[in-house]
């Protein structure tokens, strides 16, 4: 494993991206710091350069959104990742502001798919975005103290900086934390803190409050009240803890705001005590019902960040893999969307089956079905067993595209589903982009972006598939759109399992522990929910200075209370259904 | 809807329905009976030819686990001809290095006579309830001391019960063997190959 600099040159423009201090003299200069790459511009003229980026140079599709916070230099930064949907690399422009009191100007009116991640970096890093219609917290509760990622946060029971924990070895005397410090004692409050005297803004108010931001109309002159309607966070149609509240006039929605966080455990802030590879388990965690994207997207990243490839045989199985876990991911996804239209578990079952025999595989491969644990940097963890390579031979050859075109009988052409679908939580192509939608909820409204076309990665420029868009951007579409992605993935494994060479799966000795050179990494894949990526910032210490996950169904999220609105309150369900997310990904 | 509600699509749906449905009670008949309960009938019905009903009725049935399945580690014991036991961990703690949510805990042995280190385990603990079974312990024991079992019914009243000390964590070699054979038979030639070409490392007085 080699950790030398890959980018140990002088800042020069990437091949294909615009050269914005040309364009922006004395607004824009060059990130110049060894290993970054990109552009910084000064706060006062981002709008303006980010509309130009948008309008002028193509990248119309603003994909991640996230702060890091330089304690040392006393710096705050905001990093932005902004790609085309016609494919090709993409930009990456940076604000820098102080420590104290952050300020950036919200990008939501150049890209209204930065909403709920300028919110989430607002929480947990503090950053005050002005001009953003809604900045409240939104994986934290209201009256929490602080902002949890930035570096001089300490969470309770908080042992030290980064792991490994020197209480282990070699005087590792065991003890639970909740012995020597019970919870309750284990949060400090600020010293001229009163709870008695400590009125909070009550956070539902704050709520209900945003959500009054429609405009009432009132044809006929009459005034009507509005019904406000919480559904969860318990609540079978929300696939875990997830709560939207609804305004309504009769049954139509006039506005929709979704809450989330209630299953929020800082990883990003776990992620910045762990060392390289410990992350890697826990992001099996995130999107947890395709655990070998989430593995695929942070090797990647990293691989990225130290320079080195896998040899080819550990491509085609990584390959096999993410491919198998979009299919097992879309099993779920189409079965829970029936469920929710009502056919109750008969879909469902049908595809648990193939889920279960995919899974089957995993266990085989990666030791678990579901927290696999698999990819490391520079190869795979082992090699396909000869009993589960020939169980996914079976798969693909035979029993996946039998039972794939038994299942477009079964529910395809069911008028139920139809009904419910066409027409229904309509998304236009120019809405889907702008509220940074990927994945099927952004190719079913007919725009052809897959990551896998767009800006291949891995060997995906050897398979030979198609992109499957839908027309009416409606709920029938993404699951046709689903429907036909997973034909696809039985393609790409066709193939590959034809073309896989003999050889190693991994490249140099597997280390525990490494120091990549200083830099920045933004990796990114074609998950099954949509673009998932990965940015991390390494001072060349062993942990992550800056671990930041892009959750695709997060983001996703942007788009569902515009999607909402208009429909009748029963369809909310089936349309949070179709965008297909998992709150182990969107609270994190 | 402009389009036709004739329920032609929901017929076709119920008839892959009645198809699945029929199934079932053909290749139970074809079975005759060795469907359930017998080890080919499960490995059946987790196959690609699995037609029918393919639930694992636990926990009268049990899926077998593949080798490579993983839960919770178990550290490996050499047994000697004379009955004792020799640990193979030396407490170097590289396990406890890497392991993700930090949850093994390692004393290292100290001569009382001399004050020096001796490379055994003192005490050794994992606390179950913390481990996310990822199995890097086992990946990184240079000295394949540690290891991952298949055996997933851990159900206590107590989960204070759930910090496994030495004496529930050691387990025999032979166990090891019996269940993961491929890999056991691998890391024993891998020793062999390496006992063979170098003089053990104490002869020679080098480092590791």
């Amino acid at each position: 494993m080699t950790t030398a600099a890959p980018h140990d040159v002088p800042h020069t423009v990437q091949a294909g991206t615009p050269d914005l201090a040309a364009r922006f003299p004395g607004l824009v200069a060059p990130d110049e710091r060894s290993g970054y790459s990109g552009w910084i511009v000064t706060a006062d003229h981002l709008v303006q350069v980010a509309t130009a980026l948008r309008d002028e140079f193509g990248y119309d599709l603003l994909s991640s959104v996230t702060g890091v916070d330089y304690l040392p230099e006393g710096k705050m930064e905001v990093v932005y990742h902004a790609f085309k949907t016609t494919g090709g690399p993409g930009i990456c422009f940076k604000v820098q502001t102080g420590r104290d009191d952050p300020q950036v100007p919200s990008l939501v009116s150049v890209y209204p798919g930065a909403e709920l991640q300028e919110r989430e970096a607002w929480d947990l890093l503090g950053i005050k975005f002005t001009g953003h219609p809604d900045l409240r917290r939104i994986l934290m509760w209201e009256g929490f103290n602080g902002h949890p990622l930035r570096k001089d946060w300490q969470e309770p029971y908080y042992e030290d900086e980064a792991k490994p924990f020197k209480s282990r070895s070699p005087e590792g005397h065991v003890y639970r934390f909740e012995d020597r410090n019970p919870f309750g004692d284990n949060v400090r409050y600020p010293e001229d803190f009163d709870p008695e005297k400590w009125t909070p803004e009550n956070p539902e108010d704050l709520l209900y409050k945003s959500l009054k931001t429609y405009q009432a109309e009132s044809p006929d002159g009459i005034e009507t009240d509005h019904i406000v309607v919480n559904m969860g966070p318990q609540h079978p149609s929300t696939h875990g803890v997830f709560r939207f509240v609804v305004a309504l006039d009769g049954e139509k929605i006039v506005n929709l705001k979704p809450v989330m966080g209630y299953l929020h455990r800082n990883h990003e802030k776990i992620g910045e005590r762990n060392t390289y590879l410990m992350n890697m388990p826990y992001t099996d965690r995130l999107d947890y019902l395709s655990p070998m994207s989430n593995n695929f997207a942070y090797a990647l990243t990293v691989e990225k960040l130290m320079g080195i490839t896998p040899p080819e045989r550990a491509e085609y199985i990584r390959v096999i893999m993410a491919e198998l876990t979009r299919i097992a991911n879309h099993c779920m996804c189409i079965g829970s969307l029936l469920n929710d239209l009502g056919a109750f578990f008969t879909p469902m079952i049908y595809l648990l089956e193939e889920r279960d025999l995919i899974l089957d595989v995993f266990e085989a491969t990666a030791g678990s079905r579901m927290m696999v644990n698999y990819f490391r940097f520079g190869g795979v963890a082992r090699d396909i067993p000869e009993d589960a390579l020939e169980k996914i031979k079976g798969l693909a050859f035979e029993r996946l595209p039998r039972i794939l075109d038994e299942m477009d009988r079964l529910m395809s052409e069911n008028e139920i589903l139809r009904a419910r679908g066409i027409g229904q939580g309509v998304l236009t192509a120019e809405d889907a982009i702008r509220y940074s939608a990927t994945g099927p909820l952004l190719r079913g409204s007919g725009v052809p972006y897959d990551i896998r076309r767009a800006d291949p990665y891995s060997i995906y420029d050897r398979f030979e598939f198609d992109i499957p868009v839908g027309k009416n951007g409606d709920i029938y579409d993404r699951y046709i759109i689903r429907l036909e992605e997973m034909r696809q993935s039985v393609r790409i494994i066709q193939q590959a399992l034809k073309q896989m060479p003999e050889g190693p799966v991994m490249v140099g000795k597997p280390q525990y522990q490494f120091r990549p050179p200083v830099g920045e990494s933004y990796g990114r894949v074609e998950g099954p929910k949509g673009e998932l990526g990965f940015y991390i910032v390494s001072n060349g210490k062993p942990t992550p200075w800056r671990y930041h996950v892009r959750a695709p169904s997060f983001i996703n999220l942007t788009a569902f209370g515009p999607m909402c609105v208009g429909q009748k309150v029963a369809d909310t369900v089936a349309i949070l259904g179709s965008i297909d997310i998992v709150l182990g990904e969107v609270d994190r | 809807m402009s389009e036709e509600l004739n329920g032609k699509g929901i017929l076709k749906g119920l008839g892959v329905t009645l198809k699945r449905f029929l199934a079932t009670y053909w290749d139970d008949i074809k079975w005759l009976g060795r469907r359930y309960r017998t080890a080919e009938g499960i490995s059946h019905r987790s196959s690609k030819d699995a037609r029918g009903i393919f639930t694992i009725q636990y926990p009268e049935e049990k899926l077998p686990p593949p080798e490579e399945f993983r839960f919770v580690p178990f550290l490996v014991y050499e047994e000697k001809e004379d009955g004792s036991r020799e640990i193979r961990c030396t407490s170097c703690g590289i396990c406890s290095k890497v392991c993700p949510p930090q949850c093994i805990w390692i004393v290292r042995t100290v001569d009382p006579a001399t004050g020096r280190p001796r490379p055994e385990p003192a005490e050794f603990y994992i606390d179950i309830d913390i481990c996310m079974n990822c199995g890097f312990c086992a990946e990184f024991c240079p000295f394949d001391a540690i290891k991952m079992d298949h055996d997933y019914e851990l159900a206590v009243y107590d989960r204070r019960q759930n910090v496994y000390g030495l004496e529930k964590l050691l387990k025999p070699v032979s166990y090891y063997a019996q269940i993961r054979p491929l890999n056991n038979a691998r890391e024993e030639e891998a020793r062999r190959i390496k006992a063979s070409t170098r003089p053990p490392a104490f002869v020679t007085g080098e480092k590791e």
